[in-house]
Order: structure tokens, then C-alpha cells, then sequence
């Protein structure tokens, strides 16, 4: 029988109860499962940037030992291409369309031509994976190479190859967001301008765990199981019923297990689940795939990309008038399933930051390259927004003579609460900027650094600090809205509580927890709401065959949207039980209250029935009310009013070597305000893991492509520089608390913070370490030794 | 991660091993730690059809002192050296060296031998052995031969190693009295394969003057190399800083620097400089 | 050609023909079934795959299966005893050092020999040990706190 519990859940650090299976090695990846009758996939790959297929022969491989099948793109017929779930065009109204998006084919197996190097092309299936490995080398393509290009900012010049005949000149879409007339008069008028070209490179989001995916088909009920590497198991299912393979959705089922880590790459539908389960149903045969992590890299949707044009217009006292941003955004070879949507609505919508502007314009081109496809990676569009505009302000603040932490409180939008209307579309729900600067700028102690700083430049030392005041945009997110925007899809999330007749309870979340801990916070959500031990509840997640339809984890959605979806359950549990409780104490139910686990008559001490005993009534209803349905189960679907905007401040102290151009992170600060916070050590958490990928981007990581061969450089962990437990410092961090009106929880979202703020931080650091040799700004990044070294020279050069 | 299919041999002494690589010839490849072939091997870079593992073959691991040499093994692995106290008594800037190799599972695995057998451009040994003068003794079908360091080195994983030899034995000559020996290194951030690396070796006599240096340098170019005009700015010198200095400025002198994602020509030749001038300053600081 | 091959893992002894190309990590995971041990990159970088051998810790995706004849071998499975966790592991639990778990196992049987090698590690010596396991989730920050944590709660080793 339930008991209940006085304990305040919400806001403690519980211990995660997914750890002790994690721990143990006795987690669920989905590589670790094993089926009888298992079958192994490889893929063939493309190893051109871009290659007319003239022809592919399969016998080879298929006289291979232990060689199941081989198909080719020709084989799937009936298969259609991956869909494209955001539709940036005129005739749907979509705000800002200068050009319309140029949809263009993206086939599971390519069969006409290869557009980027890692693009499949044909599949063997075999007995073992070594075997199907071997035979994949047996299979023999006619390649007739094609020019290539993979540079962001050369894919639509003139002699760039056409990479798709529906996209003229590479340009997949143009976009525009603000007021160009008002922007173009501020910057008139204005005292100072600053103009900056900025770099976001193209990062590998890297989960530890390699996609992987296990398609089942039973031939005797006609159903397919799908084990999949998934951030959002309905999504998958859904585009791939209804779009792909034109499959039953209700015969499908999407299993995501244990997930290790996403960071935006598990959200897409990607080509290789998609040949796995039509290869199931055509062989009958489970077939598994698990991408080793060199494929990882040519296939795993990558992030940012972006080259920008910034100007900043401000007044000879610091204020901010006006701020115009021409992008340009690489898309990669083909639209992955939320590329459009990432340059433009998650972006530009951002770039309002938390100041006070005059007047701003943005322009958006996305343009496609023979490199793999771009689409959300954590923080997704707003990460570039927040370097933009961080640099800039800090670029502002040198070209007025301003300190960098004046010139951002000068320009701070005042504490607000309820909303404020951004020029750029949104409305922000509550926000207190100075006072998470002020708190960050009392753990720093800014005096006393400068001071440190001044005394060690003197010794030839070069000190530097770095800020970054961002907000980013979270709870993803109002579904009308969002189709209004081009959208395919809707952003509420499902949430389902069934009381069990012993007054245990499952809950059933559309999120996804790939480390988010999902098991521990929902439960101590609902446990906390019921009144009873966490340990009488369980959460269940990541299957389609036994959640409602939900929309899964991204853009730190989950606690605010999935959370409150959840809420709004329990508050149905606890109606209904109400009026069983009523009828049991022979009392109106508008006069029953439920404190300490039990219903209570209000003013009648003592009459009161337990939690228990009323999920027990439920389902055993001998003496029940009339009229009443039995059962206590309630299932929501929360829609948002409104994104959430978590805001905050970070800084980052650097030294850099000045002989080599090293660069060493001293401290890290941050100061986050996600609203109200479920669990402060979860939470923190992923502030210090955002962190981290944060400086990773300003200070290692970067998918390099050689322009002249298209090959991507950067494509193994020798390679591709992931940060390192020796290169990062304890991170300082606190919060300050504005919960958000938009959801009944306040929680605004907590999971991208890091690295939105991170990047800019130890950027702005770097450079105002160099700002005594008189270095203003560093085009691109990662900030490499080379990189800084090369600023440094240039930079005495000119003295 | 799916190797091709090979044939394995286990040899229980270097006679059989030799035996095994007669046969094969271009088909074998011996497998010592592993840490460079089976990683290849693994993304199918290489595909040999034997592989012939020297972990059974006796007497091929251990690090003794023999007089004026520390004598290693071949198949010695890095951590045995690092934490060897023989090694840390007679001669700590092999352990330095080792230390800082890959990470402490690769160091668990890889061996020495493998290492400077395989001459990857970016290894951080050849350096070491280049600075400290060692020998390697390798044993073939007609016995055993030393071959120094200055000629073992080729080119690109390329050494004085015959097709049909083993690389049995590392001698590295213990430093005389006065002497210091350092090892910096400019590690990858990934990988953390030196992208620079350079090693000094100092003796001082009594008044501070340098009698003998010896610099190796691994990384920049396409072997490591022994950096020949530092060194004759240091002999007969007082190594002060300014000396050092105008030493280091050689550093880069004859090597094929090779640009990479990790830097262009003359930002590697820069580092050449600056950790020649480090490890130099190290050294004599240790001679001190 | 197929080769016998014997080890001990977690106690057990374990015996099969396998082909002499069979990396160990996938002879543990494939043939034995132990799936905590991970594979997380094919170029011998992120330690997901880390067990002990012989007491040492290596990673098991470089090495072949027929190398580990007549070996020791612990994985993560063999971490617990009569269901009593490990103080690294505890360590991990206490101090929120991991989120998704799949570095984890490989991360727990670095420090096995972190702590082995040095009882009372500095935050530098952890941070340096840590340099073969990559970690994608926490930002190493309560990785270090929960090594820190074990090294506290490590019982005093027998003389």
C-alpha cells in the first residue's frame, strides 16, 4: 500500500535512480541487444564529395561468405525520400521568405549521384558484421567524380558546382527577420559603427554513443519494431510511416533505450533506420546497425556552419541603435529534418540578446555544399545568435572606449515581468538581466581582476576576460505558432499518470532522457505533487508502444513542457480522486483537500481517506459515486503559450602563451537563470557539460573539409579535437531564480545554457587578453595556438 | 572496427619469429603493443594476412642498467618504463618522455620497440633516443647488429629496421656527471602525438661550460631528426638564456616541416624554436 | 581459421573459438555478452571500451580477443560484490558523474588504476590519468569530484 511523505521533492538534489544500471554496465544501449536470427548491415559509402553513380556492381560481394543480400537505391521501389519537416515558403505564408526553400531529394540509398563523401549508396546484409564489413568492400561502384564545393562562402559564387538541379546557384532559401528601413536609418545616425565578418565553424555534435538502430519485422502480425538511437521516438516513427516507407503507423513501434547522449543529432530521421527497416520487412530477418564512429562523422547531422557580416551601430555614449547580420548558413548536401528551421527562427529571433536596441535587420541565405547535412545542434541557431552579438557587443564597447561590463548594463532591457516584445518577433516571459551580471560580477570580483591583469601585463603575462550576457529561447514550443512559421510539425508534449489500484504509479513521458535523468526528475515532480515516495513512482519513456504520442527531448523542453504535461495529469488524478473521496467521507467534493497524502473534508479533522485507499475505490468501486468512470489513469498534452527564455551570465578568465598562442582557461563563471529547478545537481550538471562544448567550440572543435578534395580532415577522435578532462578547470557556477509565467511549473529550461554562453565568454577572454597588442577581434574559430600565435604576430606587425 | 581476416602466430622465441617473417615476407607485420597497427588495422589502413605477436617471445621486456646503458627491451611498455625506478634513478628523462605518451591505457600496451620500429612522424621516443645517443639492436636470420640512432631514423616510417629483422633491443648510454636531460612537447589536442616535440641533453662541466649537447626532434617534419645546429650553439658555451636563445633559433634548420591542420610551415618551425629553447633551458637547469 | 582462446572475466572462465581478428572488446560484448563494456570510436580514443587486464587498465577494442589468452580480466559487471557497489562506482552515483552513462563504464575502470597508482591523487593527477576516457555529457567536472569521492572512501588497502 502507497504511504505518503512529507518530503519537498521539488528543488532537492536527489540521486539519480537510472545510476545504479548505468554504473554497473547494466544499461540498454541499443548495440547491446541481440535477437535471435540477428542479421548485420553495411552501408557503402561515397568516398567522393561528389560523384555521378554510373553504375554499381554487386556480384562480388555477393558471393561473399556469410552474405545475406545487397541492395542499391534502384532496389527500393516505392521508398521516397526523407522528408524535410520545416517548409519555408511564400505560399504558406512563412514570415520573412525572401526565396523560397528549395526542397530537394534526399534518398535513403543514393542511386543517382553521391553529394557528399559518406553518402550511402548501396547496403549488405550479412550473417555477422565482419562479414557484411568485408563484402561492403567487394561491392564495386563506377564513380565519375564531379567538382565539388564545401566552403560556406564559395557555395554560391559563380563556377560553384550545382549541387541539385531544383536549387539553382546552391541557394536553398533566403530569409530576412527586423525592420531594414529603421536599422538602415540607425545606422545613418549614428556616432559609431563597427562592422565585424564572423566565423561560426562547423562542429561534430560527438554522443559517446555512435548512432545505431535495430529493425525487427514480425511477418506473423505484420508488425516492425524499431530500436533506435532516437531523441524523439514518435517523430521517427511518424516520418517514417507517413513520409519514407508509407508503412501503418499503428504497426510500428519505436523503441529508444538507453541513449547515450544526443545533443541534437538523435532528433533526425536519418537514412540508415530507414534502409534497416524496409530491409527487415524484405528479409523477414531482424537487421542491426551500429555506426562506427569515422561514419559518425561523415553522417551525423553536424552543427552551426554559419558566416556572418555583423554591424553594430552605437551612440557616442554607448548606447545601442542598431544591429545588422548577414548570414550565410551551410546546409550541407541535403535537408536534414529540421534544417531550415535552425538558421532562421532559432537564430535570428535571438539576436535582440537582452539589451535594448534601436533597430535591427537580419538576412539569412542557406546555402548547400557537398559536405554532410547541418542541422540542431545543442543550442541549435541560438549559440550563433549569442556569438554574434556578444562579439559585437564587446567589438561596440572597444570602438566607444567603454568598459565591456558598462556598456552591457548600460544597454540592459530592465527587469520585466509578463512579457516583452523583442524587434525581432518574440516576446520574452520574464527576465532580470543586471542581476545575474551583478551576481557574476561579485563571484569574479572584476576590480581586483583588472587589477591582476594591469600587474601581470606589466610581467609580459597576457591576462584576459570574457563575458557573455545571453538568453536563449527554450520550452519548445507553441505549436501554432511554430506552424505559422513553416513548421511540420506540433511542439506540445504528452504526459500520462495511471494510479494503480495498490497506489503505485507509472508515468508515461513523450520526452526522451539521453542523460537528462528523466526517471529522477518526472518522478520527483509527480511524487512530490501526490504526496508520496519517489520510490512509488516509475517513469516510463522512449516507447511508442507504451506512451501517447509526444514530441521528445530538444531544445530543453522536457522538465518545462513534458513536465507540465505531467502536472497537468496529476491535477486530473487528483480531481477524480477527489470526488471518490467525497463519496467515501459522505462530503461535497468542493469540500475535500488533499494535504499529506490524504483527502481530507476542509474544517473536519480526522475525516479524511488515504491516497491509497481512493486509487484502490477507483478500482475496485463497490461504493463509488454514480456516474463515475472507474480507474485512475489521466493522460495530458500541454501546448505552450510561449517559448520560455532562460538568461544569464558567464565569464571566462584566460592566459594565453604568448610564444606559442596556447590558450588556458584560469576560471569559469556562470550565473544561469532557467527559472524554478526540479533538481539543483541535474541541473548543474548540464550546465557544466554545456560548458564545456561551449569552450570545445571556441577552443578545439571544428569538422574541417579540404575544399579542393571535399574530404572532411577532421574525421576520426585523432582528429577532431573533443575537450579534454585536462584542459578545463572546475566551472564556478550559481543561479539566480525568475520563474517563467508561461508554464504553472516556472521552469524555463536548463539543458543549453552552457553552451550558448561558453562560446562567446572565452572568445571575448582571448581577445581581451590580446586587447593591450592591440588586437580587436579574431575572425573564426577554434581558437587555436596557430590561430592566436598568427593574431599576435599580425598584431605586431602592425605596431 | 571490423579488421580483415588474418592468420595469428604466437612465436615462443625470436628465431621462430624470424622464421615466420621469412615466409610471409610483405604478408606479415609483427604485432608488438599494438597501439599504431591494430588501430590501422581496425579502419582497414592496413589489411597484412599474418600477424606475428611478440608477446610470447621471451626476454624481450625489462629495463636493466649494464653499466654505462640502461639496456630495454623491446617490447617494454611505456608505463614499465615510466614507473620503472631503475629508469627513475639512472636516467628520469626516459620516464618524462614516457609519461606523457597517449594516455595511461595506451601507455599499459605500447611498447618502445613498437614505437621507434613504427618511426611515426609524431611519436614522442625518437626524440628522446636521438638526444640520448641510443643504439638499437636488432637480431636477424645471421645474429644480432647495433645500429645508432642518427642512423635509424630514414623517413617517413621508414628505419634501418631490414624486412626481415627484429628490433630486440633498445641501449640508451646513461648521461655523465653534470649532465640534465629535458623533454617538452607540444601535444595534439586530440590525438596528443607531439605536434612539436623536442629533446635535450645536456653535460656542463664545472665552470658551466656546455661540453656536450645533443637535441632531438620529433613532429615537425616527416622523421625526427637530430636538431645539429642547436646543438653546435650550445658546445663551448655558458648556457645562459640569451645563448639558449640564439641556439634554439636553429631549431627548425633541416627538417621537412609539414603542415597540417595543426599548423602551417612556419608556425611549426616556430614551435621547433620555442620547445628546443624550453627543453634546453629545462635540461641545464637539471645539469645545474 | 578459428583459434581457442581462455581468459577470466569477473571470476569466470571463459573459453571459445574465435577468429583471430576478433578485437576483445567485441569478444566481450558479442561472444561472452557483457555489454557494459562500450565501444565509442574506432581510432583507440575515448576509453569507453577501458577494462582492467592483469590488473592494468587497457582498451579492449585494441587489442585481439586470441592476445588475452590466459588473462584476468575485469569489466564493469565485475565491479560490485554480493550486489555492494564499488566505492568508484558509489563515487559516481554520489557526486552526479555521469548523465547518459555511456562513457561510464570505461571512465569507472580507468580510475580503478587511477587510484591504484595513486591513493591520493591531486585534481591534476586525476585530470592527467583522465586523458585516454572522453566524456561528452558532464564536462569532467563532477567526474573529478566523484574520483575525488572515491579516494576518500577507498578502504585502506591491506599491507
Amino acid at each position: 500500500m502507497a504511504t505518503v511523505t512529507q518530503e519537498r521533492l521539488f528543488g532537492k538534489s536527489v540521486k539519480r535512480r537510472e545510476d545504479p544500471r548505468f554504473i554497473t554496465g547494466r544499461g540498454t544501449y541499443v548495440d547491446d541487444l541481440r535477437l535471435p536470427g540477428m542479421t548485420y548491415a553495411a552501408f557503402v559509402r561515397s568516398p567522393h564529395a561528389h560523384a555521378r553513380i554510373k553504375k554499381i556492381d554487386v556480384s562480388a560481394a555477393l558471393k561473399r561468405p556469410g552474405v545475406v543480400a545487397v541492395f542499391t537505391g534502384k532496389d527500393m521501389v516505392g521508398v521516397n525520400s526523407l522528408p524535410c519537416g520545416w517548409d519555408l515558403r511564400k505560399a504558406k505564408n512563412v514570415p520573412g521568405v525572401m526565396q523560397d526553400l528549395a526542397i530537394v531529394p534526399h534518398m535513403p540509398l543514393a542511386s543517382d549521384a553521391a553529394r557528399h563523401v559518406g553518402d550511402p549508396v548501396a547496403v549488405v546484409i550479412a550473417d555477422s558484421q565482419a562479414a557484411a564489413v568485408d563484402a561492403a568492400e567487394k561491392v564495386r561502384v563506377d564513380w565519375e567524380p564531379l567538382p565539388s564545393v564545401t566552403a560556406t562562402d564559395k557555395a554560391t559564387q559563380g563556377g560553384a558546382p550545382a549541387i541539385h538541379a531544383d536549387a539553382p546557384s546552391n541557394v536553398a532559401f533566403k530569409w530576412e527577420i527586423g525592420d531594414r528601413v529603421a536599422t538602415d536609418a540607425a545606422f545613418k545616425g549614428a556616432a559609431v559603427t563597427v562592422k565585424k565578418r564572423i566565423v561560426n565553424q562547423r562542429l561534430v555534435a560527438n554522443a559517446m554513443e555512435p548512432r545505431a538502430c535495430v529493425a525487427r519485422y514480425d511477418e506473423a502480425t505484420g508488425e516492425l519494431t524499431l530500436w533506435v538511437t532516437s531523441q524523439n521516438p514518435h517523430v521517427h516513427r511518424l516520418l517514417m510511416c507517413a513520409f519514407v516507407l508509407g508503412i501503418p503507423e499503428h504497426k510500428v513501434r519505436v523503441i529508444a533505450p538507453d541513449v547515450g547522449g544526443g545533443f541534437g543529432s538523435k532528433i533526425f530521421l536519418y537514412n540508415e533506420e530507414v534502409v534497416c527497416s524496409w530491409l527487415s520487412r524484405r528479409l523477414k530477418r531482424p537487421v542491426r546497425w551500429t555506426s562506427s564512429r569515422s561514419e559518425a562523422y561523415l553522417t551525423d547531422a553536424h552543427g552551426r556552419d554559419h558566416v556572418t557580416h555583423a554591424e553594430l551601430a552605437l551612440s557616442r555614449d554607448g548606447k545601442i541603435l542598431g544591429l545588422r547580420v548577414k548570414t550565410t548558413a551551410n546546409l550541407g548536401a541535403y535537408l536534414s529534418t529540421f534544417a531550415p528551421a535552425v538558421p532562421t527562427f532559432l537564430y535570428g529571433t535571438l539576436l535582440n540578446g537582452v539589451y535594448t536596441i534601436g533597430a535591427i535587420h537580419c538576412e539569412v541565405t542557406g546555402v548547400f555544399t557537398n559536405t554532410t547535412a547541418v542541422d540542431a545542434y545543442r543550442g541549435a541557431g541560438r549559440p550563433e545568435a549569442c556569438y554574434v552579438l556578444e562579439r559585437m557587443v564587446d567589438a561596440g564597447a572597444r570602438a566607444v572606449g567603454m568598459d565591456v561590463v558598462e556598456l552591457r548594463k548600460k544597454n540592459f532591457i530592465p527587469k520585466f515581468s509578463g512579457a516583452h516584445q523583442t524587434l525581432v518577433a518574440v516576446v520574452y516571459d520574464s527576465g532580470d538581466y543586471g542581476a545575474a551580471f551583478d551576481k557574476l560580477l561579485h563571484m569574479l570580483d572584476y576590480r581586483k581582476f583588472r587589477a591582476e591583469q594591469e600587474a601581470a601585463r606589466k610581467q609580459g603575462r597576457l591576462l584576459g576576460i570574457g563575458f557573455s550576457t545571453y538568453i536563449e529561447a527554450c520550452s519548445i514550443a507553441p505549436s501554432k505558432l511554430v506552424g505559422a512559421l513553416g513548421a511540420g510539425a506540433g511542439l506540445y508534449e504528452s504526459g500520462k499518470v495511471r494510479v494503480h489500484p495498490t497506489g503505485m504509479v507509472t508515468v508515461y513521458t513523450g520526452s526522451h532522457s539521453h542523460g537528462q535523468g528523466h526517471e529522477t526528475t518526472f518522478a520527483q515532480l509527480v511524487a512530490g505533487e501526490l504526496q508520496i515516495p519517489m520510490e512509488q513512482v516509475e517513469v516510463v519513456h522512449g516507447d511508442t508502444g507504451l506512451i501517447p504520442f509526444g514530441m521528445g527531448t530538444y531544445g530543453s523542453r522536457s522538465a518545462s513542457v513534458g513536465g507540465t504535461a505531467l502536472l497537468m495529469s496529476v491535477n486530473k488524478v487528483k480531481e477524480k480522486a477527489k470526488k471518490i473521496a467525497a463519496h467515501l467521507l459522505e462530503a461535497a467534493a468542493t469540500d475535500i483537500e488533499y494535504q499529506n497524502g490524504q483527502f481530507q473534508v476542509r474544517g473536519a479533522p480526522g475525516k479524511a481517506v488515504p491516497f491509497g485507499t481512493v486509487a484502490l475505490t477507483a478500482y475496485i468501486p463497490h461504493n463509488y459515486p454514480e456516474g463515475l468512470e472507474p480507474g485512475l489513469e489521466e493522460t495530458s498534452f500541454y501546448d505552450p503559450s510561449n517559448f520560455c527564455f532562460p538568461f544569464g551570465a558567464h565569464a571566462c578568465i584566460v592566459e594565453v602563451e604568448a610564444d606559442t598562442g596556447k590558450v588556458k582557461i584560469l576560471r569559469y563563471l556562470a550565473v544561469d537563470d532557467v527559472g524554478n529547478v526540479i533538481n539543483p545537481m541535474i541541473v548543474d550538471g548540464m550546465v557544466h557539460g554545456g560548458i564545456a562544448q561551449g569552450v570545445g567550440q571556441a577552443l578545439w572543435e571544428g569538422a574541417v573539409y579540404d575544399d579542393a578534395s571535399g574530404q572532411l580532415v577532421t574525421g576520426t577522435m585523432m582528429d577532431y579535437a573533443l575537450p579534454k578532462a585536462d584542459s578545463l578547470p572546475f566551472y564556478e557556477t550559481d543561479r539566480t531564480v525568475t520563474p517563467t509565467p508561461v508554464n504553472p511549473l516556472g521552469i524555463k529550461g536548463a539543458g543549453e545554457t552552457g553552451t550558448i554562453a561558453a562560446t562567446p565568454a572565452v572568445v571575448n577572454a582571448v581577445v581581451d587578453a590580446l586587447a593591450a597588442l592591440g588586437v580587436d577581434h579574431i575572425e573564426a574559430m577554434p581558437l587555436t595556438p596557430e590561430r592566436v600565435w598568427k593574431t599576435i604576430q599580425a598584431s605586431k606587425a602592425k605596431r | 572496427m571490423y579488421p580483415a581476416s588474418f592468420e595469428y602466430h604466437a612465436p615462443k622465441n625470436v628465431k621462430e619469429a624470424l622464421g615466420l617473417l621469412g615466409k610471409h615476407k610483405d604478408d606479415a607485420k609483427l604485432l608488438a603493443g599494438g597501439h599504431s597497427l591494430i588501430p590501422m588495422m581496425k579502419l582497414r589502413l592496413a589489411q597484412p594476412k599474418h600477424v606475428v605477436d611478440l608477446r610470447r617471445v621471451p626476454g624481450l621486456a625489462g629495463v636493466k642498467a649494464d653499466g654505462k646503458a640502461l639496456v630495454i627491451g623491446a617490447m617494454t611498455t611505456h608505463w614499465e618504463i615510466e614507473s620503472s625506478s631503475t629508469v627513475k634513478s639512472k636516467l628520469p628523462v626516459l620516464a618524462e618522455v614516457a609519461g606523457v605518451i597517449g594516455d595511461p591505457a595506451v601507455r599499459n600496451k605500447g611498447t618502445v620497440g613498437g614505437s621507434i620500429a613504427h618511426a611515426d612522424p609524431a611519436a614522442d621516443w625518437p626524440a628522446a633516443m636521438i638526444a640520448l645517443g641510443a643504439e638499437m639492436v636488432c637480431e636477424g636470420a645471421k645474429g644480432k647488429r647495433k645500429v645508432g640512432v642518427d642512423q635509424w631514423f630514414l623517413g617517413l616510417m621508414a628505419t634501418a629496421l631490414k624486412d626481415k629483422e627484429i628490433l630486440v633491443q633498445i641501449r640508451v648510454p646513461l648521461l655523465p656527471p653534470g649532465s640534465g636531460a629535458a623533454y617538452m612537447k607540444f601535444p595534439h589536442p586530440a590525438s596528443r602525438f607531439a605536434v612539436v616535440g623536442v629533446c635535450a641533453a645536456v653535460t656542463l662541466d664545472k665552470q658551466g661550460v656546455c661540453t656536450k649537447a645533443s637535441v632531438g626532434l620529433t613532429g615537425a617534419g616527416t622523421r625526427a631528426v637530430r636538431a645539429k645546429g642547436v646543438e653546435a650553439g650550445l658546445v663551448g658555451k655558458k648556457l645562459d638564456a640569451a645563448t639558449i636563445e640564439a641556439a634554439a633559433q636553429k631549431a627548425a634548420e633541416g627538417v621537412d616541416v609539414q603542415a597540417d591542420l595543426q599548423g602551417s610551415v612556419d608556425y611549426k618551425a616556430h614551435l621547433c624554436r620555442v620547445f628546443a629553447k624550453r627543453a634546453i633551458t629545462e635540461a641545464v637547469k637539471r645539469a645545474g | 581459421m578459428k583459434l581457442p582462446v581462455t581468459m577470466t572475466i569477473n571470476g569466470q572462465k571463459s573459453s571459445h573459438d574465435v577468429e583471430p581478428r576478433l578485437l576483445l572488446v567485441h569478444y566481450i560484448r558479442e561472444v561472452v555478452g557483457l555489454t557494459g563494456t562500450h565501444v565509442g570510436c574506432d581510432t583507440s580514443q575515448c576509453g569507453a571500451c577501458t577494462i582492467t587486464l592483469n590488473g592494468q587498465a587497457v582498451k579492449s577494442c585494441t587489442m585481439f580477443a586470441v592476445q588475452a589468452e590466459g588473462a584476468k580480466i575485469t569489466t564493469i559487471e565485475g565491479m560490485a560484490k554480493n550486489g555492494e557497489l564499488h566505492p568508484i562506482q558509489q563515487g559516481f552515483w554520489e557526486k552526479h558523474g555521469l548523465q547518459c552513462g555511456f562513457c561510464t563504464p570505461g571512465m569507472i575502470m580507468t580510475v580503478v588504476q587511477i587510484l591504484e597508482r595513486y591513493p591520493k591523487p591531486t585534481e591534476e593527477q586525476i585530470r592527467h590519468q583522465l586523458e585516454g576516457n572522453l566524456c561528452r555529457c558532464t564536462g569532467y567536472h563532477n567526474i573529478v569530484k566523484a574520483i575525488q569521492w572515491a579516494a576518500e572512501h577507498m578502504p585502506a588497502k591491506k599491507k
